[in-house]
């Protein structure tokens, strides 16, 4: 069943530049779709506009077949859940203060959070395996178990749809694994993922569908192993690239460069 | 770091009124306790000087005392969230520049107690008021607020340095800097019973929504993906906000460091959520103006100036707290 879709999506930030043109993609239940690109290619622009924070010029986004610009925030907000980018709060909240902030949604203004919302806590940092860092500093833990925190904020919010905005970028190769792991199995569990990022090799790794943002447009979305070439590539990142196989049929991709 | 989950300020509920009694007690004119309540509660034989005195003179500046400290550190702590810095104080949209601006004027004009305090009030509203219109033109982020309050501020300083310099050395001038310095000599009923309905009412508001203040802190972007209306809700917490602290200010002129040191020694002791933290700072602002205004009252044979006070003490209780807080990274890090 699709679950997020959009439908020739169009935004700008200011007339006559296009960030983001007919921009049309679909994902299914269960699905992890990474969206690949350069530095300022619409990226996070399009995470924005799929979670109902940016209004597009023009064309739809859809969740479970409803328009998003007809659910109120609070609505959204309990299908659709963000997750930034590696941020550092202002104020030394505990893992579990940060992971209830997610339950908002579903608290009037002037309610304070209950037990229900603390055992939704409880069940989302279990989730993500955090369940031991609860009342630890979000500040003062790792940078992979914040990214890990802040999908459990999404489940807390009781989304099953998140969007995560270059998850991997400041983590080590272990925190990378861990945190693409999580993914992967809570979309075994019916969870829908759109993920940004600049490493194809993540892509080839943990993706079911890729597809590239060039300029504003997406291009080559399918299979990982199909919609990654070094044409596709070269496309995105204006520089060579070459695809390796292993013999058990593993890929990676290296960037080729020439030495002096 | 500590563990903070178990820490709560219950203790200040007791505390505020045992130092609000003592309150009633102190001065040049020590009472006795039983007299006190027999004033307070009309009940028994007491003399009419002594009712006076509790009735229409300490009660009134000690209520001040409670409203201006508990306005100053709530609203502080929330604008702390808010602007999500944390060296925001209470007076950042440039209230207290406004307020000094009024105060100044009806001094000039010698307009007399209630005239003065609600020129102040009115001068502090104005203020704001061009901060806001600047954020409803350029959008409430809080940078264009922070030189919104910048530049309202200075065009208030420089109207005040004209006043003072037009102002007569000898009865206006001094009147103007004595109240600049702060402090609660004037409450009187007339002014503390609307700061009182505002600070109730205002304080109502804070601790209804405390919550919520924390998904604020994470900033715009975040906090609307988590459903929070953000305008609305900033827009309101500015607003209601100012009002605390403006009637705060007209009282009890300006009374700097409140608003910045006790919401930080209220986080330090309970932790950053607002839930815990709003509660918290209310009670020991309550707590420290009434024992700063008790010390203003006795320590010397005349009254020292409530700013003057919280400058001494607030300068190093945030040294301390910055020490303890750069400890606490050197151990953990």
């Amino acid at each position: 069943m699709t679950r997020l879709e959009a439908r020739d999506l169009s935004f700008a930030y200011q007339r006559g530049f296009p960030v983001l043109q007919d921009v049309t993609l679909s994902i299914d239940e269960g699905e992890v779709l990474f969206v690949l690109g350069a530095n300022g290619s619409g990226k996070t622009t399009l995470l924005d506009c799929l979670a109902g924070l940016r209004q597009p010029q023009s064309g739809d986004v859809l969740i479970d077949g409803e328009a998003i610009d007809r659910l109120s925030a609070a609505e959204r907000a309990k299908r659709i859940g963000l997750v930034p980018q590696m941020h550092e709060p202002v104020f030394e909240y505990t893992v579990g203060d940060v992971v209830l902030m997610g339950r908002a949604p579903h608290l009037g203004l002037f309610a304070r959070p209950g037990r229900a919302d603390r055992e939704a806590v409880e069940r989302a940092l279990e989730a993500v395996g955090l369940r031991d860092l609860r009342t630890r500093i979000y500040t003062e833990i790792s940078g992979g178990e914040r990214q890990l925190a802040l999908i459990a904020r999404g489940l807390a919010q009781g989304a099953a749809c998140l969007l995560m905005d270059e998850p991997a970028a400041h983590l080590d190769p272990r925190y990378q694994a861990e945190v693409f792991q999580a993914v992967s199995r809570l979309s075994a569990d019916g969870f829908s993922f759109v993920v940004t990022s600049h490493q194809p090799n993540s892509a080839l790794l943990y993706a079911d569908r890729a597809a590239f943002l060039v300029e504003g447009q997406l291009s080559d979305d399918g299979r990982p192993s199909e919609a990654i070439t070094s044409e596709s590539l070269e496309a995105a990142y204006g520089m060579e690239f070459e695809l390796v196989k292993d013999a058990s049929g593993s890929r990676a991709i290296l960037p080729l460069v020439r030495r002096n | 770091m500590i563990d903070r989950r178990g820490r709560s300020a219950w203790m200040l509920l007791f505390v505020v009124p045992v130092l609000f009694l003592v309150a009633l007690l102190i001065g040049r004119f020590g009472l006795r306790i039983g007299d006190a309540f027999r004033a307070l509660f009309g009940v028994g034989e007491v003399d009419d000087v002594v009712r006076a005195l509790v009735l229409r003179v300490r009660l009134p500046r000690a209520l001040a005392a409670v409203c201006i400290g508990a306005n100053l550190a709530v609203v502080g702590a929330a604008f702390q969230g808010l602007f999500r810095n944390p060296l925001v104080d209470s007076r950042i949209l440039g209230v207290s520049s406004g307020a000094a601006f009024g105060a100044a004027l009806a001094l000039l004009l010698s307009a007399g107690t209630f005239g003065l305090q609600a020129s102040a009030f009115l001068f502090a509203l104005v203020a704001v008021g061009f901060v806001l219109l600047i954020g409803l033109r350029f959008g409430t982020a809080p940078l264009i607020l922070v030189v919104g309050g910048i530049l309202v501020s200075a065009f208030f300083n420089a109207l005040l340095g004209l006043v003072k310099y037009v102002a007569d050395p000898l009865s206006s001038l001094p009147a103007i800097t004595y109240w600049l310095l702060g402090g609660l000599s004037d409450a009187r009923w007339a002014t503390v019973l609307p700061l009182l309905g505002i600070t109730v009412a205002g304080l109502a508001f804070f601790l209804a929504i405390r919550w919520r203040l924390n998904v604020l802190t994470l900033g715009e972007n975040e906090a609307a993906s988590l459903g929070v209306r953000v305008s609305g809700l900033r827009t309101a917490v500015l607003c209601v906000g100012t009002l605390m602290i403006a009637s705060s200010v007209a009282v009890g002129g300006i009374i700097g460091w409140i608003g910045l040191v006790v919401p930080h020694l209220a986080r330090a002791w309970v932790g950053p959520d607002h839930g815990r933290l709003l509660p918290t700072a209310l009670g020991l602002g309550a707590v420290t103006l009434l024992i700063l205004d008790g010390v203003a009252r006795t320590a010397l044979p005349s009254e020292i100036p409530l700013g003057v006070l919280t400058g001494l003490f607030g300068a190093p209780a945030f040294l301390l707290l910055l020490l303890r807080f750069l400890r606490s990274r050197g151990e953990t890090r």
